[in-house]
């Protein structure tokens, strides 16, 4: 049950890109088609998954331990930009249909802020998925993990999906590109204002 | 170039939020306020003046293969820096500002920065170039939660101008959107204008 509290309220009621304004610049960036947008979010799905159970495990086993909590944002990217290497280069060897499908997008991962962003906050934050504010504790941290970064992948796709409409009609030259894609963000935003409460 | 069209070109010429569109996300979340977008404002100006300088230093010694990844290392001490000054100095706005300052490491304006400018011109005009970006980028947050703040709450830096609630949307995250949709817009006309 908490973890369906957890999935609920990451992926529709504090949506990362849409009401915590992380990944924004992959969501102008490569939502101009549904498909690349999907791919994007397959990827990111895959690499904050898997980094934010690393960084998890780095933080309560070797900085905690050793009292410098402090260097946890050079230790946290340092560690996002090896995993998204190396991730590339095991798919590449064991996967390469997945990796023609995932691997353009890798190396933009590194710089997407919803990596970091949910490996820092699952440290720092404390959530009150059902009942007290605690520190989320491995199980909770990555299914918070995993399902942020689908959060993530549910906004792209749907305003992949419009953009693609919005091709097709005719727009200011003033509006034309990052200000109606923006002024659009706006209102998909608003849109999912409407689930907060739910949880 | 001369050295005062380092700064103003950050400013208007390549201004990082309504021209180049980078930096997003701080943008966009730290704009509830004058105040909070001012902070974040000049906590990112902080960052990329002394990463802009000390890459620039550097540019020559680091092979470039691994220039990325030690640009980032050189940037995420800065945060780290700063993180520990903030917390030391200004604790509220560190609080109000929370996960957006160690953000401040993936913010392609800094990166962008290193790679388009600092890695080829001497630590002076890098330094140039980062006041005139981050005053470019200070500005532009400053006006957002401006409008956003007067709108959402009916104050500016704090002070209440008028009795009642104001647009209560405009401090959540659609009024984000739409407040940079259409100051990007003005921006566009007056400086297409001008040019």
């Amino acid at each position: 049950m908490e973890y369906l509290i957890i999935i609920i309220s990451a992926v529709f009621v504090n949506n990362i890109v849409l009401s915590q304004f992380l990944g924004i610049c992959p969501f102008l960036g490569v939502s101009n088609k549904v498909g690349t947008a999907t791919g994007m979010s397959a990827a990111v799905v895959f690499v904050i998954t898997l980094s934010t159970l690393v960084t998890y495990l780095l933080h309560y086993y070797v900085l905690v331990p050793l009292g410098i909590e402090f260097m946890m944002t050079i230790v946290f990217i340092l560690v996002i930009a090896a995993l998204v290497q190396m991730v590339e280069i095991i798919l590449k060897k064991i996967s390469p249909s997945l990796y023609q499908a995932l691997g353009i997008f890798l190396p933009l991962i590194t710089t997407n802020c919803t990596v970091l962003g949910v490996a820092i906050n699952v440290v720092t934050k404390e959530f009150t998925f059902g009942g007290e504010a605690h520190l989320l504790n491995l199980g909770e941290t990555v299914v918070y993990a995993a399902s942020s970064a689908v959060g993530f992948g549910v906004a792209m796709i749907l305003f992949a999906g419009i953009r693609e409409q919005l091709e097709l009609v005719g727009v200011p030259n003033a509006f034309k590109g990052i200000p109606i894609a923006l002024i659009t963000a706006g209102i998909l935003a608003m849109a999912f204002m409407g689930f907060s409460g739910l949880v | 170039m001369s050295k005062l069209s380092i700064i103003t070109n950050g400013i208007i010429k390549s201004n990082p939020t309504f021209i180049l569109v980078l930096g997003m996300c701080p943008t966009l979340g730290t704009t509830t306020s004058a105040i909070n977008g001012l902070g974040m404002g000049l906590a990112t100006t902080f960052v990329l003046i002394l990463s802009n300088v000390f890459i620039s230093l550097f540019a020559k010694m680091i092979p470039d293969k691994v220039r990325i990844p030690s640009y980032i290392v050189i940037i995420a001490s800065f945060v780290t820096v700063l993180q520990l000054l903030m917390q030391a100095y200004v604790p509220d706005l560190y609080a109000s500002l929370g996960l957006f300052i160690p953000l401040i490491v993936v913010n392609c304006i800094i990166l962008g920065r290193a790679e388009a400018f600092a890695n080829k011109n001497t630590p002076g005009d890098s330094a140039l170039d980062g006041i005139g970006i981050g005053l470019g980028f200070t500005i532009a947050l400053t006006v957002i939660g401006l409008v956003r703040e007067l709108l959402g709450s009916l104050s500016l830096f704090g002070f209440k101008l008028a009795e009642g609630d104001g647009i209560l949307a405009f401090v959540l995250a659609p009024g984000a959107f739409l407040v940079l949709g259409y100051l990007m817009v003005i921006f566009r006309k007056l400086t297409s204008k001008k040019a």
